[in-house]
C-alpha cells in the first residue's frame, strides 16, 4: 500500500538531488537543469497531498508552477545566450566581476 | 499491488535519470536524461489520478521546455565534456541534503500535525479534468490570467533578448547580389 509518506519521501529525495545539483554545478546550463528538478520534486509532493486529502488546490498549484517554469526557461535561456555571446563562456565563475 | 509496483519502478527510474542529470559531465546526456525523467514524473501524476497534470507535464515540459533547451544548446559547445572545478565536495553534499530534509520537514510538519480539511473537496462522478476546469475558472481565475500575462511577457523577453538586429545582418538577397 502506497501512502502519502512514500510520495513525500520521494519528493524529498528528488529535492535533495536538485539542491546537490544547484550547489555543485558550475555550468549555468546545468544549473538550469537542476532548478527544473527542484520544481518537479515540489510538483510531485503537491499532487500527492492533493490526492490524499481530496483537495484540488495542490494540483492547481502544480499547474501554476509548471507555467512559471516555462516562462523562467524562456527568459533564462535568452539571458544565457546573451551572456555567451558577450563572454564566450557559460561558466558560473565568469560572472564574478566584483573582486571582493 | 499494481500501484506499489508502478510507484517503485517509476521512483527508481526518476531518481536514476535525475542522478544522471546532476552528475553527468556531458550536457547532451544530461538533457536527454532530464527529458526522460520528466516523462517518468508524469507517470506519478497518472498514478495519483491527476490526469490533466500528467498530460500538461508531457506537453509543456518534454515538448516545450526540453525543445527550448535543445534549441538553446545549438548556441553552446555541447558536444565536449564540461570542465568544472569543484571544491569543498563534502560540505556541499552534507549541506544540501541537510537543508533539503529541513525544508521538507518545515513544510510537512503542519500537514501531519494538524487535521487538514479539504477546502475544495473533490466531487464524485466528475472527472479530474472537468473539476480542474471548474476550479480554475472560478476560484483561481485571476492567478490564471496573471499566469497568461506572465507567459506573454516571458515570450516577448525571450524574443527581444535573443534576436539579431535586422539592419546589421545582411539578408540572403543582399549577399546574393553582392551588396554586402
Amino acid at each position: 500500500m502506497i501512502t502519502l509518506t512514500h510520495y513525500l519521501v520521494l519528493s524529498g529525495i528528488l529535492f535533495s538531488l536538485g539542491i546537490v545539483g544547484v550547489l555543485r554545478r558550475k555550468n549555468l546550463l546545468m544549473l538550469f537543469f537542476s532548478t527544473e528538478i527542484l520544481l518537479n520534486a515540489v510538483n510531485v509532493g503537491f499532487a500527492a497531498v492533493s490526492k490524499y486529502y481530496g483537495d484540488l488546490s495542490g494540483q492547481i498549484f502544480s499547474f501554476f508552477i509548471i507555467s512559471i517554469a516555462a516562462s523562467e526557461v524562456a527568459v533564462g535561456l535568452g539571458l544565457l545566450v546573451l551572456w555567451y555571446k558577450r563572454s564566450g563562456t557559460i561558466d558560473l565563475d565568469s560572472l564574478q566581476m566584483m573582486k571582493g | 499491488m499494481f500501484e506499489a509496483i508502478a510507484f517503485y519502478t517509476f521512483s527508481i527510474l526518476v531518481i536514476g535519470m535525475f542522478g544522471v542529470v546532476v552528475f553527468s559531465k556531458n550536457a547532451l546526456y544530461a538533457m536527454s536524461a532530464l527529458a526522460g525523467g520528466m516523462i517518468f514524473i508524469s507517470g506519478f501524476f497518472f498514478l495519483l489520478g491527476a490526469d490533466f497534470l500528467g498530460v500538461v507535464q508531457i506537453i509543456v515540459y518534454t515538448g516545450a521546455v526540453m525543445a527550448l533547451y535543445a534549441f538553446g544548446m545549438m548556441f553552446f559547445d555541447s558536444a565536449k565534456d564540461i570542465k568544472e572545478n569543484i571544491k569543498y565536495k563534502k560540505i556541499i553534499y552534507t549541506l544540501s541534503v541537510l537543508s533539503a530534509i529541513f525544508t521538507i520537514f518545515i513544510l510537512m510538519a503542519p500537514i501531519y500535525s494538524v487535521k487538514i480539511e479539504a477546502m475544495y473537496p473533490t466531487i464524485q462522478n466528475v472527472g479530474n479534468i472537468q473539476m480542474i476546469g471548474l476550479i480554475l475558472f472560478t476560484k483561481y481565475l485571476v492567478p490564471f490570467e496573471l499566469a497568461a500575462i506572465m507567459l506573454l511577457v516571458a515570450m516577448i523577453a525571450g524574443i527581444v533578448l535573443v534576436k539579431v538586429k535586422m539592419e546589421e545582418t545582411p539578408t540572403n538577397i543582399e549577399v546574393a547580389r553582392g551588396e554586402k
